[in-house]
């Protein structure tokens, strides 16, 4: 009994911390000096484009792939160097990578067989494991056998039936379709929570990213980008990169006229001058070169709504527009030639604009994001 | 989406057999036919011939003077021995090869490749007297163990079975590399690594994933090794220097010798009836074996 208990104690830590991991391929740069810490029963998602190192990152905590430089600990403990058989760690891969000539059943009872268990404890835990799953009727299918959802939950239960310490998803859910993949996400997080598994999620779904995660980590060229929770990276991305990558995004250039109060005035290239809340730790001061970036959907109709708090006002015409259902969505053209896309919420007391219409937009000075100054 | 498309292909080939009708049929069989011919002409006419041979005057005499007396099923037994030790060794040899061919990078399996294919490209009986000049008793080898004090007499490697199995090996290495290669390259790459992950040692990589996923391949290997090493000739003839006996050669010694076309019919059918056996025996193994 106090074996079991040890046990399950183990299997809940998990805490992770990569330090300073560095990686090249020849003359390609995977990763360089990533950091980051993850603690026990987190869900932290490595999101970038593809190309970004992140799959390298997975791999090199994983054990298939060695760093160059810095180091991998799970619970304290330095992984960097050792076999990925000795490591404990769950991994989904982006195929599933299921065992296509053992039935669902021993490819889940595949890492247990490994440890050494007892045949009739594993058919207990492989039972508990698929029960877990839903897939309780198919232990004795071929993974072929299986849908696309079925596969990725084998893996899952594979995954995890061997209280790892650590479980590590490699865009698991990329070959389903949206309902499913939807599904999948909650299901996943569910999972996730009841088996308070730490869990590093690696995608390129920025969506994906920011419905799963308690944080996000934006990856590019080798390099994290910004650490945070989701809604800090998609309401307060560090740059301009984050900003363009996360959500639609307008980025105008300007310079800054004046600052006071937490509050910069930044005149835009070829248009007005809007209010923009300055940032500590990024300083401007009047004449410097600045780029800041606007949500779509924080602008307003301004012949509908606004309140005296929309103190930025951007008129234009209207270049391109389309229904998407929850909103309208369209391409404003300035008088000055800036080009502003704008999501006006579609409804009974919203007004449609057409191509060629002029519309006096707006939006709050907070909604404004300072992300470089040059 | 695989599922769905299987399932229409048959139906798509009885659509276009009613459409087609027998002008497809015809045409199908005017581009065999040369084949068909060549076929017919150069292959089942002769077998019909040596059948009807074996069986002169309507008698079994001449298969109950092959089996009866021992020295045939003798030197059929021992075929079958050395057939089977050189499908070992070229099992052995052959499937870490194939492996490292598989895993290595494009410029070394290119080099691989071409050092098992270029055996292929060369005539058995050069590939034969090759071996006959490294194991001969003034060959290299024994002038290098001489030459180095490790030996005081040359070792006599020639006309014995170990010398015969050599160049049969060596003859067909290739083909249970080319089979077990094919089978490898068609594993996805992040099975293994995800085994490593789930706690396999490398040893129980190949066990429980690589073995039983190149299965396939190793079955034709085996099949095509063993089948082909039945029937050889010119190896055991001139490595084994008369002293190692193989079917063929006592076939071919009935009809050179002694003109004896009936008996050595009668042995032919029975090599290939044997070989035949052996052929259904391993593919029965197999087909219960994976199940289809």
């Amino acid at each position: 009994m106090s074996d079991e208990l040890v046990r399950r104690a183990a299997a809940q830590a998990g805490r992770l911390d990569i330090e300073g991991v560095g990686k090249t391929f020849g003359d390609v740069v995977a990763l360089a000096d990533v950091s980051l810490a993850v603690v026990a029963g987190e869900f932290v998602t490595i999101l970038g484009p593809s190309g970004s190192g992140k799959t390298t990152l997975l791999k090199v905590i994983a054990g298939f792939e060695t760093a160059d430089s810095g180091a991998i600990r799970v619970d304290g403990s330095d992984v960097t160097q050792l076999d990925p058989a000795l490591r404990n760690i769950g991994m989904v891969f982006q195929n599933y990578a299921l065992f296509p000539h053992l039935s669902v059943a021993r490819n889940v009872g595949y890492p247990l067989a490994m440890r050494g268990l007892a045949k009739g404890e594993i058919a207990k835990r492989v039972g508990e494991a698929l029960e877990m799953v839903e897939l309780g009727g198919m232990a004795a299918r071929l993974p072929k056998q299986l849908s696309g959802g079925q596969q990725q939950r084998v893996a899952l239960a594979r995954a995890t039936v061997f209280q790892p310490r650590l479980l590590l998803l490699d865009e698991p859910f990329g070959a389903l379709d949206r309902k499913l993949r939807e599904q999948m996400q909650l299901e996943v997080r569910r999972l996730q929570r009841r088996l308070g598994l730490t869990t590093l999620f690696i995608t390129h779904d920025q969506e994906e990213a920011l419905i799963m995660s308690d944080r996000v980590a934006v990856m590019e060229k080798g390099r994290l980008q910004q650490v945070g929770p989701p809604l800090e990276i998609y309401e307060a991305p560090a740059n301009p990169f984050i900003a363009d990558f996360i959500g639609e995004s307008n980025i105008f250039s300007g310079h800054v006229e004046a600052g006071a109060d937490g509050v910069l005035s930044v005149r835009l290239d070829g248009g007005p001058s809007i209010q923009v809340p300055s940032r500590s730790d990024l300083a401007a001061r009047a004449g410097q070169r600045v780029r800041v970036m606007v949500r779509p959907e924080r602008f307003v109709d301004l012949n509908v709504g606004g309140t005296p708090a929309t103190v930025n006002r951007i008129d234009g015409r209207v270049a391109e527009s389309a229904y998407i259902g929850v909103s309208d969505k369209y391409r404003l053209s300035t008088a000055a030639g800036l080009d502003v896309l704008v999501r006006l919420p579609s409804g009974p007391s919203s007004r449609r604009y057409g191509v060629g219409e002029s519309i006096s937009t707006g939006f709050h000075a907070a909604d404004a994001r300072l992300i470089e100054v040059e | 989406m695989a599922l769905s498309s299987a399932a229409s292909r048959p139906h798509l080939g009885a659509a276009s057999g009613e459409a087609g009708g027998s002008r497809f049929a015809f045409g199908t069989l005017a581009l065999t036919l040369p084949a068909l011919l060549l076929l017919v002409g150069l292959f089942v006419l002769p077998l019909a011939r040596l059948f009807a041979l074996s069986l002169a005057g309507g008698s079994l005499e001449w298969y109950a003077k092959a089996l009866t007396g021992g020295l045939y099923t003798t030197i059929l037994l021992r075929t079958f021995e050395i057939a089977a030790l050189v499908t070992v060794c070229c099992l052995v040899i052959g499937y870490p090869v194939a492996f490292l061919l598989a895993t290595t990078t494009p410029t070394w399996r290119a080099i691989g490749f071409a050092f098992v294919m270029l055996p292929l490209w060369t005539s058995v009986l050069v590939r034969t007297y090759a071996w006959m000049v490294l194991l001969g008793r003034n060959g290299i080898i024994n002038r290098l163990l001489i030459d180095t004090g490790l030996m005081d007499q040359p070792l006599a490697m020639l006309n014995s079975k170990m010398a015969v199995i050599l160049g049969m090996v060596h003859v067909m290495l290739p083909f249970m590399i080319l089979p077990i290669y094919s089978a490898l390259t068609r594993i996805d790459p992040d099975l293994p690594k995800a085994a490593r992950g789930l706690g396999a040692s490398t040893l129980r990589v190949v066990t429980t994933i690589y073995l039983p996923l190149t299965l396939r391949g190793i079955v034709a290997g085996v099949t095509l090794v063993f089948v082909v090493a039945l029937g050889f000739y010119i190896t055991p003839a001139l490595l084994g220097g008369g002293k190692v006996l193989m079917f063929a050669m006592v076939i071919e010694q009935q009809v050179r010798e002694f003109l004896a076309w009936n008996f050595a019919s009668a042995l032919s059918v029975i090599l290939l009836a044997v070989t035949l056996l052996a052929f259904w025996l391993l593919n029965q193994g197999v087909a219960r074996r994976l199940g289809d």
